[in-house]
């Protein structure tokens, strides 16, 4: 990769495609990144596919078919680096929610000919078939995030994607706490940094996009939910959105469903 | 240093003085729900009649009829947000035909704190021996601070939250500000004791034609102090303090505590003491680099991240070690406490753990010790 620049893939999986497009969304840096790296494979930027193998592939999406399931092993042989973008592909996404249910039942009452879906059980983060070098959270990941990550793959450093709670950019950024001060339910203490504290900055709790910081209380945090009068099914919810099959926040909301 | 009597149309004046020798007015406003240390520009700014109600996971602030201009207790970020910023650039590399060049930003603002309360004079103190005190000194840390103007103003209220007087930071207001204002409302009369404490203080007087004030007035003072003193309700046990938490580092409220820990972080941003920073390198696709320096806590796994494993991975050795620090082993280290009983950590802890609790029931023999119910939730 010293040399040449290296080859860029993107893929997609199940998924709702807002997470590539963040590249495309870079345009100030747009040309910058296209300068710096070759856009090899990115059917949603170029027709133009060159064929592997890659130095960087992004996958976004989930796994959710068998035909998937292969593919992505496909991608892991001709990819160096495998960096997975967004909550779908780091933790089974929205779609995960089917994962709490039976997937059955569902194409029965959703298609006309159910017999055509293979579909697998469950909506799967990529990690659970192949290894993953890098993941960014998020729904949809920071863009500033993507860019930290391809800036310090070309500069050979270890890129600065934090691991801690929401609260932390918070208080970087001097908010006035939401919970705390508004007495507002705010998922920020159990949340993973990275989108800026963007709800929080705009007087609302955070929905918990980015998934569990790396120290996630959900214990705690449901009881502080209760002392601010949520009811559990709203707490419930909460937790299962876009990372609600990622542990904690799995666990957090079976035993809310046990109760 | 003698007693002046101000008028409190007369606290522009004093404003206006410090303006003129060249400083960044920062002072209490009201913004976004909260008191905020802010720049301000004259009294208007001030958040006239505004108190706050500060409990354990909660902060409110309610309007009042009364014209006191410093009827607050304290603001949820301390003056650390000041000297020692949440970010901060160590220096710029940038890519030219000679190689690399580097650029170190060495100028830093020239603050005037107006409202430092007795907690908050005594966290800066301690935050001086930490950038300043030992062998390898804190340049932007050190030049924020001496080019800095502090003007303490003593309390009127308290929060439910203060415990200064059990640490002995407070509330009267302990060396090493410039000017110390005492705001007194008595009847229709309403002004401000002053007093210098420091040449550079006393510069900044004499601009103003101040009169005496009389010996009623610092009786008035004195007894003000006292009752402020008598409304708090929280205090730490310290004597005896240090060795207890050092002796039994597997007490069972360790684990207690752990399961209501969010391990969030907010204590230690909110804290005026706490100082741990990490480093990073932020790039551009151009190949140029930005150093900066920003708070970090003990409460995120990646501070203590070290190769090959996490020297704390459980938030109960994070909090074990958060607070053993502050009442026992800084004393090791600077030789003070690292709690000023200002309460920030208590207010904005979501679940609101409560530093005091905790203290006390750590203090109880593990042998001896039973399972309480918390006060809180």
């Amino acid at each position: 990769m010293a040399n040449a620049k290296p080859k860029l893939a993107v893929w997609k999986f199940a998924s709702c495609d807002g997470c590539q497009l963040s590249l495309l969304d870079c345009e100030d840096e747009l040309l910058a990144v296209a300068d710096a790296v070759h856009i090899a494979n990115f059917p949603e930027a170029s027709r133009e596919v060159v064929p592997g193998p890659y130095d960087i592939s992004l996958v976004e999406g989930s796994v959710t078919t068998p035909h998937d399931a292969e593919r992505i092993k496909e991608i892991r042989e001709i990819s160096n680096l495998v960096i997975t973008i967004g909550a779908c592909a780091t933790s089974g996404g929205i779609q995960a929610l089917r994962n709490f249910s039976d997937v059955k039942e569902f194409t029965n009452i959703v298609y006309a000919h159910p017999e055509y879906i293979d579909a697998l059980d469950k909506s799967h983060p990529i990690s659970d078939y192949i290894k993953v070098d890098f993941e960014l959270r998020g729904c949809p990941i920071d863009k500033f995030q993507l860019l930290e990550v391809i800036i310090s793959l070309l500069a050979g450093k270890r890129p600065n994607i934090p691991t801690h709670s929401v609260c932390m950019d918070c208080k970087l950024k001097m908010n006035t706490c939401v919970l705390v001060a508004g007495n507002e339910p705010c998922l920020g203490p159990v949340t993973q940094a990275g989108c800026g504290a963007i709800c929080p900055s705009y007087n609302r709790g955070c929905y918990g996009c980015f998934g569990p910081q790396d120290s996630a209380n959900t214990f705690s945090m449901t009881e502080v939910w209760q002392n601010l009068g949520v009811q559990d099914e709203t707490i419930l919810k909460a937790f299962r959105g876009f990372n609600g099959f990622l542990e904690p926040f799995k666990e957090a909301s079976e035993r809310l469903e046990q109760k | 240093m003698e007693i002046k009597h101000l008028p409190h149309d007369k606290l522009n004046d004093l404003f206006d003085a410090i303006i003129m020798s060249d400083y960044t007015l920062v002072g209490p406003k009201e913004k976004d729900g909260v008191i905020s240390y802010d720049p301000i520009e004259s009294v208007d700014d001030l958040p006239q009649g505004i108190i706050d109600h500060q409990n354990p996971g909660n902060y409110a602030l309610q309007k009042t009829e009364s014209s006191r201009f410093f009827a607050y207790t304290i603001s949820p970020f301390s003056w650390k947000k000041f000297l020692y910023p949440p970010t901060h650039s160590l220096f710029k590399a940038t890519k030219n035909e000679n190689g690399i060049s580097f650029k170190v930003n060495k100028d830093e603002p020239k603050y005037a704190f107006i409202g430092v309360r007795g907690c908050e004079m005594t966290a800066i103190a301690i935050q001086d021996k930490v950038f300043m005190g030992g062998d390898y000194i804190d340049p932007s840390y050190k030049k924020r601070r001496e080019q800095a103007l502090i003007v303490g103003v003593e309390c009127y209220n308290t929060c439910e939250t203060c415990f200064c007087d059990s640490v002995g930071s407070g509330p009267e207001i302990p060396e090493g500000s410039d000017i110390v204002l005492t705001e007194i409302i008595e009847k229709e009369n309403h002004y401000f004791l002053v007093r210098s404490e420091t040449e550079k203080g006393q510069n900044i007087l004499n601009q103003l034609n101040l009169e005496k004030a009389d010996e009623t007035q610092s009786m008035i003072k004195d007894a003000q102090l006292e009752r402020v003193r008598s409304q708090l309700k929280r205090k730490v046990k310290v004597s005896g303090l240090q060795s207890k938490l050092k002796e039994n580092p597997n007490h069972p409220r360790w684990d207690e505590v752990a399961e209501r820990c969010l391990a969030c972080t907010n204590c230690t941003m909110v804290c005026p003491t706490c100082f741990c920073m990490t480093v990073e390198d932020i790039n551009d696709l151009d190949g140029n680099t930005e150093r900066q320096r920003r708070w970090d806590s003990c409460f995120s796994s990646e501070f203590t991240y070290i190769h090959g494993g996490n020297t704390r991975s459980s938030t109960k050795a994070k909090y074990r070690q958060w607070l053993t620090h502050k009442f026992a082993t800084w004393q090791d280290q600077f030789d003070s406490l690292g709690c000023v009983g200002c309460g920030r950590c208590i207010t904005w802890c979501p679940p609101g753990i409560d530093i005091t609790e905790e203290v006390a029931a750590l203090s109880e023999s593990p042998d001896t010790y039973h399972k309480k119910e918390s006060s809180h939730g």
